[in-house]
């Protein structure tokens, strides 16, 4: 009797084992297949024409990303411009001004809001902003700014929650004791709160950076998707997503192997993106 | 002249204030706006007929179902997985290299954005093992990309449960999976099913994963062979090619209605889990 | 544990697999099914057709999908569709498939509504899209630069329109891309300054076609050979068609399909 349920206990682990394992595969499927396909065409095209050439003509031989790997870094760069103040704003004023009852009915409403699909922001963006950038602004309106709009939005969520996080994970006797020195409020949060809660707001910032660099449908509908690096703001542009997403569905051979060398720098980033963003929690857990 | 400290204090809180409000005003507004324009058009017929002429005359019913079937399955299969890394990491192991590197595993997985999955998907599932574009490339595809979240929120619900009724099981000679499945994962079961239900969420709401897997086609996928197209591809067809303005508008009002359904029943699901232990 | 990490790998690799052995049996149903994919420019004619053909087929089921060109070209290559949908010529080792045209249509410059042009030379479009004509007061119309579209690499409209109107200068990389005729349609129906090229068959009130070298686009200027910008659409098979997609493809090409086509602004091959 005790020896048939040892089996099982065995049988139950190994199994789970599996499981566990079944993640690391999959991460290392994503990798290999991405890589697979996509290193081949730097080795036959040369790393320096694709990560620093300027003309992506993939049917006509010409590899080249920069153009795409400058704007997904543009458009995330104006998404915290517009996403990161106010989103921190908008945490301290729940963590530190707002009533009990606010803050329970605003964090959650916030962030059910982060589940609207991409999609939704990308289609109200075409409808309102793209107009008003084109009718007061100039340009097509499908351009940076819009784009840098929407995702500055779309990471609203993102920084709210997580910054409003460390900042309430700061102890109350810090607050006390600058209340005591006869500081004001303002001072108190800008003098103490905010450099205690420092690695935790910067998370906040680097995974919504992470979000907006990911973003890829939304992005497609009001980039505009040229080819050429943006010179100023109201320019369109396209970024490593929506040039994976734009031809993938039409990409053959060399072509297609182009769209998945355009994947694997984006991989790449994201995989560095997100070192630093855990490396920035990890310090602030050991605080 | 100096300016006094309270003056200041007094026009950050006025500024704090109005911008906490705008940001939160915006949210409301991208919400209302669906709401509004999408109502007029949101009947039972439109959810009940399916989309005709390319989604130009007709509903949603064949999306809706497209979108049930892959998220349904997606679960099905990413539930078992999950909540088996999670039970295996908090009561199998003690932390090692090795959960470390299964956590550093899940922590990548969660990291990578939407259209790698679909590339990754594209190329594995429907050309590499010739499932073409297909519900199961799709449905596969999709499970990947939930995993890490059913399995970060399974661990947190895991933990949380007190040690104590471990202890008392274990005294009463339980076996370790007998403890797991009639002492902890009872326990733990809400909070399990919030982070289903916000994979749901996700899962309903995803484009760029599903459109280069279980492709597009409008029609009512019978067998896990078939193409089909859920909401929220309709949705951006729908938007991007100017098909109907009335038709997306009352699309993305079922899908954001449904999405704010998921979430907040996840939600109350963790407050009730919450407000139990603390 | 080598063992053990052995079972483990292979348990998770049968799963998919599993699934698929399962699954291929439902392939086979009862109804008859034809299936298509390919060229976005074709497709919306394919399912109008379908939709036709399916009325008095009723054991039949018609599948038809995006997905552009090549990707419809490849599919049909590797046997994953019956049929393909192509809007431009077959290159290379594609030449193996056999070709059908089911009809020709014209490609439309177009121009938002509230634009006063209605004549281009053919030399003022290729000199916008090849970024030599930046502004409107050169065509004169106001002072505000020109909001051209184009289609991505890989499309046939684009292959087309590139074959038929650059000849042989480049497309300008400052110009908007988009994906599909739909959304070109969208980005000119919404900007009064937009200039972009779509299927003649998809002109509605939405936009303006526009008047190139004097010849107005249209199913008769096409026809007389006045309208240069044309191109046919194909579907694509293999050898060894199976009976279903032949019957459709029969379908397409009869007279009740082909009128089908000649509604929807399309001309018809028979003429």
């Amino acid at each position: 009797m005790i020896k048939k349920a040892l089996t099982k206990e065995h049988f139950v682990k190994y199994i789970l084992t599996a499981f566990a394992l079944s993640s690391l595969l999959f991460l290392f499927l994503i990798f290999i297949f991405i890589l697979s396909e996509g290193i081949p065409l730097f080795h036959k095209v040369g790393l320096k024409n694709i990560i620093f050439g300027f003309k992506w003509a993939p049917t006509k031989g010409s590899f080249g990303i920069f153009p795409m790997i400058v704007s997904s870094f543009l458009v995330t760069f104006g998404a915290l411009m517009v996403g990161a103040p106010l989103g921190l704003s908008c945490a301290i004023y729940l963590s530190e001004y707002s009533g009990k009852k606010l803050k329970l009915f605003l964090k959650p409403a916030l962030e059910l809001l982060a589940g609207i699909p991409s999609v939704v922001y990308g289609f109200l963006g075409v409808i309102y902003i793209v107009p008003l950038v084109r009718n007061f602004l100039g340009g097509p309106g499908f351009s940076l700014l819009a784009t840098s709009i929407i995702l500055g939005v779309m990471i609203f969520p993102t920084v709210i929650s997580i910054s409003f996080d460390a900042l309430m994970s700061v102890p109350k006797t810090y607050r006390e004791g600058s209340f005591a020195m006869g500081a004001t409020k303002w001072q108190t949060i800008y003098k103490v709160i905010i450099p205690s809660a420092r690695s935790g707001i910067l998370a906040s910032f680097i995974l919504g950076m992470g979000r907006a660099i990911g973003e890829t449908m939304a992005v497609i509908m009001v980039a505009g998707n040229a080819l050429r690096i943006p010179t100023s703001i109201l320019d369109p542009l396209r970024t490593l997503t929506s040039n994976i997403a734009l031809e993938l569905a039409y990409a053959t051979g060399d072509h297609r192997l182009g769209l998945f060398s355009t994947g694997v720098v984006l991989l790449v980033i994201i995989m560095i993106l997100n070192y630093i963003a855990t490396f920035a929690i990890r310090r602030r857990v050991l605080k | 002249m100096r300016i006094s400290p309270n003056f200041v204090d007094k026009i950050v809180k006025i500024g704090l204030n109005f911008q906490a409000f705008f940001t939160v005003g915006i949210l409301i507004a991208i919400v209302a706006v669906i709401f509004f324009k999408g109502s007029p058009y949101l009947n039972l017929e439109f959810i009940f007929s399916s989309p005709e002429d390319m989604g130009r005359h007709g509903g949603i019913f064949s999306t809706i179902i497209g979108t049930i079937f892959l998220v349904l399955l997606s679960i099905f299969i990413a539930t078992p997985l999950g909540v088996g890394t999670a039970i295996f990491l908090t009561e199998y192991t003690k932390e090692s290299w090795f959960t470390k590197i299964i956590r550093f595993g899940v922590e990548s997985l969660a990291g990578i954005p939407s259209i790698l999955y679909g590339l990754f998907g594209f190329i594995f599932f429907v050309v590499k093992l010739g499932m073409g574009w297909s519900l199961m490339a799709g449905v596969l595809t999709i499970t990947i990309m939930i995993l890490p979240t059913i399995i970060r929120t399974s661990e947190e619900a895991v933990k949380t449960v007190p040690r104590n009724l471990r202890i008392v099981s274990y005294s009463l000679s339980a076996t370790k999976w007998e403890t797991v499945t009639k002492v902890v994962l009872p326990s733990a079961g809400p909070g399990i099913l919030t982070g289903i239900m916000l994979s749901v969420g996700r899962a309903v709401g995803e484009t760029a994963a599903v459109i280069f897997t279980m492709g597009s086609s409008l029609r009512l996928p019978t067998s896990l062979m078939d193409s089909g197209r859920t909401m929220a591809v309709h949705f951006y067809i729908l938007a991007r090619e100017g098909i109907s303005m009335e038709k997306a508008y009352a699309t993305a009002l079922v899908l954001v209605l449904s999405i704010l359904f998921i979430n907040i029943i996840a939600y109350y699901i963790m407050n009730k889990v919450t407000s139990k232990y603390s | 544990m080598p063992k053990l990490m052995g079972t483990v790998l292979l348990l998770i690799l049968t799963l998919p697999l599993a699934f698929g052995a399962c699954s291929s049996k439902d392939v086979q149903a009862k109804k008859r099914t034809v299936t298509v994919a390919g060229s976005t420019s074709v497709m919306p004619f394919t399912e109008k057709l379908a939709e036709h053909f399916m009325i008095d087929h009723r054991d039949f089921i018609v599948e038809v999908q995006g997905g552009g060109s090549t990707a419809g070209i490849q599919a049909c290559l590797n046997g994953t569709v019956n049929i393909g949908m192509s809007s431009r010529q077959l290159k290379g080792e594609e030449n193996i498939l056999n070709q059908i045209i089911i009809c020709y249509d014209g490609i439309s410059l177009v121009l938002n509504p509230a634009n006063p042009i209605t004549n281009l030379s053919l030399k003022d479009v290729r000199d916008i899209f090849s970024g030599k004509i930046k502004n409107w007061k050169e065509l004169g119309w106001i002072d505000r630069s020109i909001d051209a579209v184009t289609r991505e690499e890989g499309s046939g409209t684009r292959g087309s329109f590139e074959e038929l109107v650059m000849t042989d200068e480049e497309i300008d990389d400052g110009i908007m891309v988009q994906d599909s005729n739909g959304s070109v349609k969208e980005v000119v129906a919404t900007d009064p300054y937009a200039i972009g090229y779509i299927s003649l068959g998809l002109v509605d009130d939405k936009v303006k076609a526009v008047i190139i070298d004097g010849v107005e686009p249209s199913i008769d200027t096409i026809k007389l050979g006045q309208y240069k910008i044309v191109r046919p659409f194909l579907y694509v098979t293999r050898e060894g068609l199976d009976d279903s997609a032949r019957e459709f493809i029969d379908f397409v090409l009869s007279a009740a399909g082909q009128n089908v086509l000649k509604m929807e602004g399309l001309i018809s091959v028979h003429d």
